[in-house]
């Protein structure tokens, strides 16, 4: 008895030692259902959603989406045999079976895992919210509300979004579809690596990246504020977007002055435009609708409308010193 | 037991049809109601039926709807009340991104952005809707009460709207649009068509806005050259409230008692209606006001032909610069149809009446150069009546079976 009690000890040891290795689920990813939870995925290794399995690949975005301070991490599976195609410099092309993963921390901690789906019948995007343990993350459909507090110690009401906020960024002519795996938006060495690994067709050539986020300081604050502005702001405000009828295109290759905002009066902003006239009047942030609307928190007045419950005071810097510096 | 083969079939049958079979789901108030009544939203299939329950539902969050086909229905516009009180987050209460939608028998209150807005959504159907700042007229107040925007095919029929701080009723960049027998009071601007064709605005009540009914085109928009439109057979009464939209809002330029406003468009016919006691203007033709560069742009109006209409008092307490002045020249009270005088006065207007010209030379002048005049009626002329305007006769259907 004693013989088989050590035994077992000695198996489960060895089990906890070295767990078989979590393959990604692909009928998880493209089968019809909404899987109840993210384990189920086997995007991950480990139950607290930390060690990707094999076929997931950590990526950064060179300029992030801001989420009240989140430590995101970002994953992209490729199911075996497939690869991602380059598409100009724009959003990869990724094959169907294929997911995109962001976790987001706070404190050490992860509150949401989010989820992209490349199915048969197109991107279906996931909500997932961890439990206090660490070890389950679950469905989320309808969003959830979280208190929690941020990097810079301000207590907020942290917003899950529900499935149908997921789609009002992710959205493009009404088609749910992936923001940030831009080829401009990502490093070179990223995708040269991708590319060597057999997973991306080619290594896309980039005239002009956002820059690193880390070293906006070096970069022309004309481009720090637009790659922001990209990451941040354009996957609504783009002429297929969520934000199309407001006519403020923010895309990092938009070059038309007044579709980003120059002296370009509000549409539908209602109280949004505050008492101001313009989105951006050259040389003064104080007077831009952009920056009053960025330096806010309040419903119907904050942009963006979802994911932003604080203030980004590094973000509103970068805007206002583009708006300051513009003649 | 033994199934004969032809109730088989039958029952094969209706298995098969049955995912096409419209349900119901319920939803009531109570604990939970964001997130029970959210769920709702995404699970519903085309064809489908929330049907709000009694009561108050508590919401903390923006809602959506995102599924073709779906009504949302409750026990009525003072039953079922989705109240936005403590609402955190979104830029509106409800948010519908699919077609052929029906919303009915609810009540939307006291959001921090816009009530309910459709964008992309095409053949939606509001019916009996009502969307309420329960505070009276504040520039704290969301913007639009009801917003389709984007869409072909519109209907909003039998809806009430109190205290928007931009337009109550507001459709822009759309088409095929009708809007009809709602009430509409203490908003900046009542109804407001924008950016928009083929619209019939008709047997609509709005008082005690700012402006009544507004027909705007504006520059830079993916969608311009608003025009086709008939204002139709509304009361349009005593909009008096003053001005209370934040500063940068287009509609904060709308002067305080207007009645019916054309701003640029392309062929407005407004007829039939009751217009009485607006108190600056009860009709105003007028060009985009404003600098531009937009060169597919055209500011001025076109096409407008007011017809018979029943007019009474308004013009006595006119918001306009040197509007004193006027008043008094023009012994007591203003014309009932007051045109800013840019353009030629021909293809911009026709009026059977005398009529005001503020004698605007042209866009973008101080109101020290306004040289105002009465002008006479020109002979009728050959100005295009809108032809094939409103919605489709199947959002009827929707809204009225």
């Amino acid at each position: 008895m004693r013989l088989l009690a050590a035994a077992l000890l000695v198996l489960g040891t060895a089990l906890a030692a070295a767990p078989a290795p979590v393959q990604v689920n692909d009928r998880a990813v493209s089968n019809g259902t909404y899987p109840q939870s993210l384990a189920e995925f086997g995007f991950f290794s480990d139950a607290a959603g930390t060690v990707p399995a094999p076929g997931v690949i950590p990526y950064r975005l060179n300029t992030p989406l801001w989420s009240d301070g989140a430590v995101k991490s970002r994953f992209l599976y490729l199911p075996p045999g497939t690869q991602a195609k380059a598409n100009g410099d724009g959003l990869l092309d990724l094959p169907v079976g294929a997911a995109l993963i962001k976790s987001f921390a706070f404190g050490g901690k992860l509150v949401e895992t989010r989820v992209l789906l490349h199915r048969e019948g197109g991107w279906l995007a996931l909500p997932y919210v961890w439990n206090a343990e660490q070890t389950e993350a679950r469905l989320a459909l309808a969003g959830k509300r979280i208190d929690l507090t941020t990097p810079a110690g301000q207590a907020i009401s942290y917003a899950v979004p529900n499935k149908n906020q997921c789609k009002d960024c992710h959205n493009l002519a009404n088609v749910t579809t992936p923001i940030g795996p831009k080829a401009y938006n990502l490093s070179a060495e990223w995708l040269t690596g991708l590319a060597k690994a057999g997973k991306l067709d080619r290594v896309p050539a980039v005239a002009r990246r956002i820059p690193r986020w880390e070293a906006r300081g070096k970069a022309a604050a004309a481009d720090a504020a637009r790659g922001y502005l990209d990451a941040n702001c354009a996957h609504c405000h783009n002429p297929q977007g969520a934000a199309s009828n407001s006519g403020l295109y923010l895309g990092w290759q938009v070059t038309d002055p007044i579709a980003l905002g120059v002296m370009k009066r509000p549409v539908a902003a209602g109280r949004g435009a505050g008492v101001h006239e313009f989105d951006v009047v050259p040389g003064q942030p104080d007077h831009s609708i952009l920056a009053y609307r960025f330096a806010s928190t309040e419903g119907g007045i904050a942009m963006p409308e979802l994911g932003r419950e604080s203030r980004d005071p590094a973000g509103e810097a970068v805007i206002r010193a583009w708006i300051a510096g513009m003649r | 037991m033994r199934m004969p083969a032809t109730l088989i079939a039958a029952a094969s049958a209706f298995a098969l049809a049955a995912p096409a079979l419209a349900k119901t789901i319920p939803v009531s108030a109570g604990e939970g109601a964001q997130a029970r009544l959210q769920e709702a939203l995404i699970l519903a299939e085309p064809g489908d039926t929330v049907e709000l329950g009694a009561g108050r539902f508590v919401l903390t969050d923006g809602l959506s709807l995102d599924v073709k086909g779906v009504t949302v229905r409750g026990a009525g516009m003072d039953t079922s009340v989705l109240d936005f009180t403590s609402q955190k987050g979104a830029g509106e209460g409800l948010l519908v991104t699919s077609d052929e939608v029906t919303l009915r028998d609810f009540a939307v209150e006291n959001t921090k952005g816009d009530g309910i807005k459709s964008k992309g959504a095409d053949n939606v159907v509001y019916y009996r809707v009502r969307v309420t700042w329960t505070g009276g007229p504040k520039e704290s107040n969301g913007a639009y009460g009801i917003y389709p925007v984007s869409s072909t095919g519109v209907l909003i029929d039998g809806c009430k709207v109190s205290g928007a701080s931009d337009a109550g009723i507001y459709v822009g960049q759309s088409k095929a649009i009708t809007v009809r027998y709602n009430y509409v009071e203490q908003s900046v601007a009542g109804i407001e068509i924008e950016n928009s064709r083929d619209a019939l605005v008709t047997g609509n009540l709005v008082t005690r806005n700012t402006g009544g009914i507004l027909v705007f085109d504006l520059p830079n928009l993916p969608v311009m050259g608003g025009g086709n439109t008939v204002i139709d057979g509304n009361l349009v009464v005593g909009n008096d409230t003053p001005n209370f939209a934040p500063k940068g809002n287009i509609v904060a330029g709308v002067p305080r008692g207007t009645g019916v406003m054309v701003m640029a468009n392309d062929g407005v016919w407004v007829k039939g209606n009751r217009i009485a006691g607006n108190p600056t203007a009860q009709v105003l033709v007028v060009s985009f006001p404003k600098p531009f560069t937009d060169k597919t742009y055209n500011p001025l109006p076109r096409n407008v032909i007011i017809g018979e209409n029943q007019f009474s008092g308004g013009g006595d307490d006119p918001q306009l610069p040197g509007g004193e002045q006027l008043k008094a020249a023009f012994g007591g009270r203003l014309p009932d149809v007051i045109w800013d005088g840019v353009g030629k006065q021909g293809p911009v207007l026709n009026y059977p009446g005398a009529y005001l010209s503020l004698g605007i030379p042209g866009p973008d002048v101080g109101m020290a150069e306004v040289r105002p005049q009465l002008v006479k009626p020109v002979p009728p002329s050959a100005l295009k009546t809108p032809a094939g305007y409103g919605a489709p006769d199947a959002l009827d259907a929707r809204a009225r079976p």
